[in-house]
């Protein structure tokens, strides 16, 4: 099987859910599954080849059929060690979603179950395209699945909620489309030949403004989907919005997509306009983490809490890339993979407190560990996650992050700094007012997590325990990525 | 006339003769299932002979007309909308009263009309066409008898289109008067002057007026909204195309956007069509309505294709751009007025024309709600469906040819346009049902028919190679 057939599989997964849920009801969840199941043995199995191969290139898998060839389109995937762990968090988190999601959806499980696999599959595109008419294709076929999953399982405002989050994500994309053909078009000025091809368009140079204005092309797009201030405002109501699993896959791998766009794309396109840009872009990420921690202190729903936190979050990302220097290009792929798997596990707690409580309000909570020990525990486990605690993985995605950052600049360096103290306030009170203090009046008693729920949070924690204690695999194998990042540095 | 002439002039030869069959059919046997398998049969046949007698070069017939792969393709299209429009209509006009054998006539006329201006080559085609299509038009869209709405709409546009046409005719005679020929191709030959440049504007603001282009657009959405769907379907599509497809013509023989009062002009107009015809169809309730503003919009964008001939030496990628968008247009076009017209019904007075008739469509009937998605999102222009490879090819033209302020235009118009689009597939999955329309009868014919546009609207998103090739061999042998 190759990366166009691992995608294939995942539609075809989708499809065969919906259509598996017509004859018998409850049966598309374990379609899913098993799909996602040999989707993950497929990714082992490639990794495993590679390994006990030469390991002379660091390429998993690629492939390269012709699709359009009157504009030099091609389906041009291939997996190098970020996209490698990028789709397994991918199939991982949507394992996540579906098991997380088991008893909360009632109704049209089959077509939930589809939205959820083409999602999945058009991340996967997205995290392999190397052809950028395909990229773009991608995009925004992961949108329009997303959208349904808002807008048909939302909560209670989910119309305004999906509106915004496509408008968002679509006009956006649409800026991007456009600084994509224009730099084909340079490339056919200067070579006489169409190609949207990832190495093709490397070697094309736009030069002075020509080449800011589509590196900004490219960098709102990404920095909606991060997403980073000012762009961030469709996050927290669509992530309230959505239901759990929709939340599972926008924070802990749709947000990646826009990382992974910068990575993949902005710098290495447009190194010199990106590096001009490097000051205004720092300084975006520190307000981001200053901002999306003071915005989550002052929330009184759990959710909103959670998303504000990932804007946080997400801020060092953009510090950590365009500080262009290995070190911090790492700790922003580490921060990538391991908010992750923290943020999953703080929606999947939300969803599931929702499903128990029918309310996000942390002022209806109060005291539950009283009801649900096991519940708190995990809470208090990926709150304290996120804060940053040493030994586990934000720790070492923010800590690298600072570390490659306080070269380039300090005071970018102190200021987001500052945001891992604002991160222990509003992580602790969110602990504080749901699982400690008095319990509620309006709480009489609340069903703890089973050995389903039990299962899949310790998968959680045993990943992130494992990132926070030996990130080198993470590292080694992003490493090819950040050296190509950190060259365009002077 | 030689032997190749009359090959080349078999389609139209072939749809004459089958409307004088179908006269006469209809003058002695009166049914409706007659007269429509009558048209169904000769729009087919016209489809062959287009495939098989379309000439490899261009032939001039007569002076007046010229076959060749270009207007074979759009020949093409418009029999094939006729086709699709008898389908559609056979369940529509079903149980209505009164005489509903003419209509399909009536269909064929205009398709007539229709080819015949996309051969044009002579203002005096020019004009026969296009009245023998408008002529047609006004009788379809009055045909519902049972409403005053139909009604209202053909007077209006009788009147507006009466305009139109004589001011374009007064335009080709100030042209006339300065150049003393009535060729497209000899329009720049020796005249200049104010008479034919004032020729020039109102010839291009007649034609204006009939492609809805802001400011000429008020007719639009009351002659839409009250056309019944099937023939409001055939409107957007065939009438629009096939002054389109005339206009492509004109720009390319006669170097008339080398002026730059034109172009300036036609620039103009195709940006505020494409933000104003955006921005009103957001406050839109009515889906014919809506769709309206939105092929304004959707003319401004194909204006991009036009202007592009101008400034490039070569003018094929512009020529391409605007016979791929056309083609998606109407399979995006057809597929939407289809699925207004199969939920539409007669007992119901009107059609089923409000958003909200279509709320709970996704869980009432999955397949249809999924053929109007994937036609929003088409027309939105998403990735995955025909209407993003018509904008992909748009955007390509108008890069190559530097025309920026109009792909600003159509960024921001495509940008405005998501909104109401993504409304429209948001009351689908509404909860609710209609309380009325929310079960019409539906044939296997027209079910598998908008089942089939639905598909072409992903498959050719998805794999538009065929289509390209297919076009870029009919554009070898045209010569402009």
């Amino acid at each position: 099987m190759n990366l166009l057939g691992l995608i294939t599989l995942l539609l075809a997964g989708g499809v065969a859910a919906w259509a598996g849920e017509r004859l018998k009801p409850g049966v598309s969840r374990w379609i899913s599954l098993a799909t996602l199941a040999v989707a993950m043995l497929w990714l082992a199995f490639v990794y495993l080849s590679w390994a006990a191969g030469s390991q002379t290139n660091a390429l998993y898998a690629m492939q390269i059929l012709p699709w359009i060839p009157r504009f030099g389109i091609s389906v041009h995937l291939e997996m190098d060690g970020l996209s490698l762990m990028l789709v397994a968090l991918t199939l991982f988190l949507g394992v996540i979603a579906i098991v997380s999601s088991w008893t909360e959806i009632e109704s049209r499980q089959g077509f939930f179950q589809f939205n959820l696999m083409w999602t999945l599959a058009g991340v996967v595109g997205v995290f392999t395209a190397l052809d950028l008419f395909l990229f773009f294709f991608f995009w925004e076929v992961m949108l329009i699945p997303m959208y349904f999953l808002i807008s048909i399982w939302g909560h209670e405002n989910r119309g305004y909620a999906s509106m915004k989050f496509f408008l968002f994500t679509q006009i956006s994309g649409l800026l991007m489309l456009f600084a994509i053909l224009v730099l084909v078009y340079v490339h056919w000025r200067a070579t006489g030949n169409f190609s949207f091809d990832y190495y093709d368009l490397l070697e094309t140079r736009p030069e002075g403004d020509l080449a800011m204005w589509l590196m900004l092309g490219f960098f709102v797009a990404f920095v909606v989907k991060l997403p980073g201030v000012p762009f961030h405002t469709w996050l927290p109501d669509a992530h309230t919005q959505a239901p759990t699993a929709g939340s599972v896959l926008l924070a802990g791998i749709l947000l990646k997509t826009g990382a992974y766009g910068l990575i993949r794309f902005v710098v290495p396109l447009f190194p010199e306009a990106a590096l001009q840009f490097q000051w205004p872009a720092m300084l975006l990420g520190a307000v981001s983490v200053l901002y999306g921690g003071y915005m989550a202190f002052s929330q009184n729903d759990f959710k909103r809490l959670v998303a504000y936190s990932s804007v946080s979050h997400m801020g060092f990302v953009l510090i950590g890339v365009f500080a262009f220097n290995v070190i911090a290009v790492q700790g922003a792929i580490v921060q990538m993979i391991a908010h992750g798997f923290s943020t999953a596990a703080l929606f999947m707690m939300a969803g599931a407190l929702q499903q128990r409580l029918h309310t996000r309000d942390l002022s209806a909570m109060g005291g539950l560990w009283k009801y649900a020990p096991r519940m708190g525990v995990m809470t208090l486990f990926f709150v304290v996650a996120s804060l940053g605690m040493p030994g586990l993985g934000n720790f070492i995605g923010e800590f690298l992050v600072l570390l490659g950052a306080f070269k380039v600049s300090v005071s970018i360096t102190v200021a987001a700094a500052i945001g891992i103290i604002v991160a222990a306030v509003y992580g602790l009170l969110l602990m504080q007012r749901s699982f400690q203090g008095e319990p509620n009046d309006k709480v009489a008693t609340m069903v703890d997590f089973g050995a389903r729920e039990m299962s899949v949070m310790l998968l959680m924690m045993a990943a992130l325990i494992a990132v926070g204690v030996y990130p080198q695999p993470i590292i080694d194998l992003a490493d090819p990525v950040a050296q190509l990042i950190s060259r365009g540095s002077p | 006339m030689s032997t190749a002439e009359y090959l080349a002039l078999a389609p139209l030869l072939t749809i004459s003769g089958g409307l004088t069959i179908m006269l006469l059919v209809i003058a002695f046997f009166r049914s409706h299932r007659v007269a429509h398998v009558s048209a169904l049969v000769t729009l087919a046949a016209t489809v062959l002979s287009i495939l098989t007698c379309t000439p490899d070069s261009p032939q001039v017939v007569l002076d007046l007309l010229v076959v060749d792969g270009f207007a074979g393709y759009f020949m093409l299209l418009f029999a094939a909308m006729g086709i699709i429009t008898c389908t559609l209509a056979y369940r529509y006009l079903e149980g209505r009263s009164g005489g509903l054998e003419e209509f399909y006539i009536l269909v064929v006329t205009a398709t007539i009309g229709a080819m015949t201006m996309a051969m044009a080559q002579h203002y005096a085609t020019l004009l026969l066409g296009l009245e023998i299509l408008s002529i047609s038009l006004y009788t379809m869209i009055a045909y519902p008898q049972e409403t005053h709405a139909p009604l209202e709409a053909a007077t209006k546009y009788l009147i507006l289109s009466g305009v139109a046409s004589t001011t374009m005719l007064f335009g080709i005679a100030l042209i006339f008067m300065a150049s003393g020929d009535l060729y497209f191709s000899s329009l720049m030959a020796d005249a200049s002057g104010p008479y034919h440049t004032l020729g020039q504007l109102m010839l291009l603001t007649g034609l204006a007026f009939k492609l809805s282009l802001v400011p000429f657009h008020m007719w639009t959405p009351d002659v839409y909204q009250g056309a019944p769907a099937p023939v409001t379907g055939y409107i957007a599509t065939v009438s629009k195309g096939a002054l389109f497809a005339l206009l492509l013509r004109f720009a390319l023989v006669s170097d008339v956007l080398s002026v730059s009062a034109v172009f300036v002009a036609l620039s103009t107009i195709a940006i505020a069509s494409m933000i104003i015809g955006n921005v009103l169809a957001l406050m839109q309730q009515n889906l014919k309505r809506l769709l309206a503003y939105s092929s304004i919009a959707h003319m401004g964008y194909m204006m991009i294709a036009l202007l592009a001939i101008s400034a490039l030496t070569d003018t094929a990628t512009a020529v391409e751009s605007a016979m791929v968008y056309l083609l998606g247009y109407f399979l995006m076009t057809a597929t939407a007025f289809g699925v207004i017209s199969i939920q539409s019904n007669a007992k119901e007075n009107g059609d089923a024309e409000l958003i909200s008739h279509y709320s709970g469509l996704f869980w009432r009937n999955p397949l249809l709600a999924s053929v109007l998605t994937v036609t929003m999102l088409s027309l939105a222009g998403m990735p995955l469906t025909v209407g993003f490879i018509a904008k992909f090819y748009l955007f390509a033209a108008g890069v190559e040819s530097n025309l920026w302020a109009l792909l600003w235009a159509l960024v921001i118009g495509s940008a405005i346009s998501v909104y109401y689009y993504i409304k429209v597939i948001f009351t689908m999955t509404l909860n609710e049902q209609p309380d009325s329309y929310a079960h019409p009868e539906t044939t296997w014919s027209t079910r598998s028919t908008l089942y089939a546009l639905g598909l072409a609207v992903l498959v050719l998103g998805f794999y538009p190679t065929p289509v390209i090739e297919l076009i870029g061999q009919l554009l070898s042998g045209f010569s402009d």
